[in-house]
């Protein structure tokens, strides 16, 4: 048989001009495919959308569509009224609500389908929907909306389903119950001590031009005085308030016995504070309190800048906040929703489609089609038979089954990963820090300096000046600008990452991802494209009517692969009518379309039907048949996602690359092809063994980056130097890491690589440009000349001009490395595209 | 000169008027969010009544 790959992307073009030609939705604009769902001359996708459109119109909230272009949420499922009946039961009730008294109610709800101003608007008027329902307001950042609502008219189940209804669905997970999270705890603390510091350094500033300029010596005798003792008085909250992060994180370093940046400014804050106080008291002076509420005041704002955090993400999410917060239960004939927690070894659930399997179950009843991808990295699902063990974590598709559980949830083979110890260890690696590691070198530099200024002036006989020479030492080298540098360069990389869709957990990881030495890849759903598997066709290619018959066949089922073969067919009205549709569950499709005879399925239904086929091996294929003779087949291969052959090559350059796939072997040649010979592949490896693999690199003195999607790399991302988690969209649940990755950005992780060292390095010129400020300040306090002047003016403009290099650098090095918010589409290079062709060959040869 | 004796204490407690409100904001938690107040004053207020125009409604659907 000559194999004629005809891609159905042929068919492409004219599906994309009839999605042109299609009306959009009025509520969600999804192009509709049906002209059936309609209300006067509004089109509609679906039947669920053009109940909200109705229900929103008819309660005079019609203006929700004019707020914001494709503002609705798609309704893929209706809601049952029952369907949160769980959250009425008083031990859910009370954890999930926040507040309540005898008549109303205050609850807050993740809602990730918040997207624009017409949410906002849409449930923050949600009152007009039903009267039970009192003031909402909406975090947008957040994605969270505090309702308030009067409980014993409305109950929460009620409102939930009401949420829903419209499109905006609540994030319920089992993880809700343990407690919420703060937000950002120390924040507004932050924001207290950098305005205190502000205020502060603003009116001193005012008094102490006077002493610098414009005062003659008899207004300064007379003024002299109270100037300093007011700017004393402005400086102590400052001292004890604003600086108070300082004296905290230099007594805890104290404490676990290691030096970090916080000491030497801990030291040059209270040496300044002890000073001016002591020259105010004496009157031989007036103090630098103008240049220590500065120094604050700046180094609080290089704290602020740091602490960027990204409100809508979570980076330390577990499995709990996968799983669901309530499941079906069935019992004595009629079906429940109970919480998660509720559930006890032997029940029997419910699972419908998409739902998720919550803890090891066996199959009593239904057609089972499980996606394990998201848990063991098998890029197909599977088909258990009844009596057959399905394992948590699943998802089911397709139809409605039935299953008993016979473990519990937190026992089950995927949940138990998270007993490892690599999830009980602290992973808190702040401390180890470029700055860190460099005021190891500066403290000891600078107390040799200081102690030998003063005993230079000592034995010269000047115990005055000593003292002077060697306070002014710890106050010039109180390390503010190299305090500065490395939060403004790594803070400023993360924003700028973040522009670009790439999240850092914080400003550490950068430094991080500098000195990783090896990178290891998942493969499915990480350079694999999940879901979208095109539906290649191998075989004779097809005319335009047997194409529309193959649509037509596939467009009858709801197998989950039969959709992915009708989805890559032009659909529409003008396909031909079905006659005799037979659907054999796990087996495949029989129809006659036009007078002949279609069949769809595996292998052994080719053979049940009377039509022999060559290759049984064939596994995870869909056989075609046109009256008795093979037509092709269907292949799932998962795609790799564009420019990953261009990744793997710039990435081979600089470091070890490894891929570690759930999956079986069956793609190892085309992976061998793309990752080049010195690279480890391994296949068949689960979660524990992934984890294992990192360990055993990292016990070879390798910095190992994980690059991984699912929960199966749960453990390697978080065991791993850098864990990288993928997401298709920005939001979605992901497992632990430090980096959250939006999946087109896949193929830029190598810009990212080059991007986090140029950071580094620019670090280290901050810290040396800040070197050469206090190199000259040293000087001058060494000598005992320091005045209160050249100190006013030396402490701002070195911090500011190593701020201003810091941020200017590494916006230069965004532009360079191109990580560039409009970077070109990269395609993948001709080169690349004909080893992944050969690759394919290769695969479909192992396969025949 | 000793205007400086009035204007010390009055720029001061100008400031520390500002501090106290600023103190007061962030305490209150208007830092917290600052997205969606800008989100919030697009919109017009709609009709609190609702307009019951239902007369072309169900009977044109063919579900």
């Amino acid at each position: 048989m000559a194999e004629a790959t005809l891609p159905i992307s042929s068919f492409a073009a004219a599906d994309a001009a009839r999605v042109r030609e299609a009306v959009a939705c009025a509520h969600c604009g999804l192009p509709c495919l049906t002209t059936r769902v309609r209300k006067a001359d509004k089109h509609f996708c679906c039947a669920g959308c053009q109940t909200v459109y109705e229900i929103l119109t008819e309660n005079g909230l019609g203006q929700f569509y004019q707020l914001s272009d494709n503002a609705g949420v798609t309704i893929r499922r209706t809601t049952r009224r029952d369907q949160f009946r769980y959250l009425d039961e008083p031990a859910v009730r009370e954890r999930l609500v926040d507040f309540s008294d005898s008549q109303t109610s205050r609850v807050t709800f993740t809602i990730p389908t918040i997207h624009c101003v017409a949410c906002v608007w849409l449930l923050e008027n949600l009152f007009r929907l039903n009267p039970a329902i009192g003031a909402v307001s909406v975090n947008f950042p957040r994605r969270e909306a505090t309702i308030r609502f009067a409980h014993e008219r409305l109950a929460l189940s009620e409102l939930v389903a009401l949420l829903a209804s419209l499109g905006y669905e609540p994030t319920l997970s089992f993880g809700a119950l343990e407690g919420k999270v703060a937000p950002v705890p120390g924040r507004k603390t932050l924001l207290l001590r950098l305005g205190l510091a502000g205020f502060a350094f603003g009116n001193i500033m005012l008094i102490s031009l006077c002493l610098y300029a414009g005062l003659d010596s008899r207004s300064v005798a007379k003024f002299g005085p109270l100037f300093g003792w007011v700017s004393f008085a402005l400086a102590l909250p400052v001292f004890l308030f604003s600086a108070g992060e300082f004296w905290r994180a230099a007594w805890l370093g104290f404490r676990q016995r290691v030096l970090t940046i916080d000491q030497p400014i801990a030291v040059g804050i209270a040496a300044i504070f002890a000073w001016s106080t002591w020259e105010i008291a004496s009157g031989t002076g007036h103090g630098y309190f103008d240049s220590l509420c500065a120094l604050i005041f700046l180094l609080l704002i290089g704290r602020w800048f740091q602490q960027k955090t990204y409100d809508h993400l979570s980076f330390d999410r577990d499995f709990k906040s996968f799983f669901p917060l309530a499941v079906n239960r069935v019992a004595a004939g009629r079906e429940e929703s109970i919480p998660l927690s509720q559930l006890a070894v032997g029940d029997h659930l419910i699972i419908r489609h998409g739902d998720l399997i919550p803890a090891d179950a066996r199959l009593r009843a239904g057609e089972a089609l499980v996606d394990y991808s998201f848990v063991t990295g098998e890029a197909n699902p599977v088909t258990p038979r009844v009596g057959e063990v399905l394992y948590a974590g699943g998802q089911q598709r397709g139809g409605a089954i039935e299953i008993e559980t016979i473990k519990p949830v937190s026992q089950s083979y995927l949940t138990s990963l998270w007993a490892h110890e690599a999830f009980a260890k602290n992973r808190d690696r702040s401390l180890d820090n470029i700055l860190n590691r460099f005021s190891k070198r500066f403290v000891i530099l600078v107390s040799l300096v200081a102690v030998g200024a003063a005993a230079v002036w000592w034995g010269r006989g000047e115990p005055a000046t000593a003292l002077r020479a060697f306070t002014a030492v710890l106050i010039v080298a109180c390390p503010c600008a190299l305090a500065l540098s490395a939060p403004f360069a790594l803070g400023t990389a993360q924003r700028l990452l973040a522009r670009r869709r790439i999240f850092l957990k914080n400003t550490h990881v950068l430094e991080s991802l500098a000195r990783i030495t090896t990178v290891v890849f998942d493969k499915t759903g990480t350079l694999t494209e999940r879901e979208q598997g095109a539906a290649s066709f191998v075989g004779e290619s097809l005319s335009a009517a047997e194409a529309a018959a193959v649509a037509a066949l596939a467009g009858q089922s709801a197998h989950p692969l039969s959709r992915r073969i009708a989805a890559r067919f032009p659909t529409g009205a003008d396909l031909p009518v079905v006659s005799g549709f037979v659907e054999a569950a796990g087996k495949g499709l029989r129809a006659t379309i036009a007078g002949r005879v279609w069949l769809l399925g595996s292998a052994a239904w080719l053979e049940e039907n009377g039509v022999p086929q060559a290759d049984p091996a064939a596994v995870g294929h869909v056989w075609l048949a046109v009256d008795g003779a093979v037509r092709g087949r269907f292949l799932f291969d998962n795609p790799l996602r564009p420019a990953t052959d261009r990744l793997l090559d710039g990435l081979a350059r600089t470091h070890e690359l490894a891929l570690l796939s759930g999956d079986n072997e069956r793609e190892r040649e085309r992976f061998l092809a793309l990752f080049g010979p010195r690279a480890e592949l391994r296949f068949n490896h689960g979660p524990v063994h992934k984890l294992g693999f990192i360990e055993a690199l990292q016990r070879g003195g390798k910095s190992v980056m994980m690059v991984g999607d699912g929960l199966n790399d749960a453990g390697a991302l978080r065991q791993s130097d850098v864990g990288v988690a993928v997401v298709e969209k920005v939001g979605a649940f992901s497992p632990a890491s430090d980096v959250i990755l939006e999946a087109q950005r896949v193929p830029e992780l190598d810009k990212l690589m080059r991007f986090a060292s140029g950071t580094v390095r620019i670090v280290w010129i901050s810290i040396a440009i800040s070197s050469a400020y206090n190199v000259v300040g040293l000087t001058i306090a060494a000598t005992g000349r320091l005045s209160p002047l050249v100190c006013a003016i030396l402490m701002p403009i070195s911090s500011i001009s190593v701020v201003g290099f810091a941020v200017g650098a590494a916006h230069w090095l965004a532009r360079r490395t191109q990580l560039s918010e409009t970077a070109d589409p990269m395609l993948p290079s001709a080169q690349g595209t004909e080893r992944w062709n050969k690759g394919q060959a290769k695969t479909r040869e192992v396969a025949a | 000169m000793s205007a400086i004796y009035l204007m010390l204490p009055v720029s001061l407690l100008l400031a520390g008027i500002f501090l106290i409100a600023y103190w007061w904001s962030v305490r209150s938690g208007q830092f917290e969010d600052t997205t969606t107040p800008a989100l919030r004053i697009l919109p017009d207020e709609p009709p609190v009544s609702p307009p019951a125009s239902q007369s072309d409604s169900h009977n044109q659907n063919t579900p």
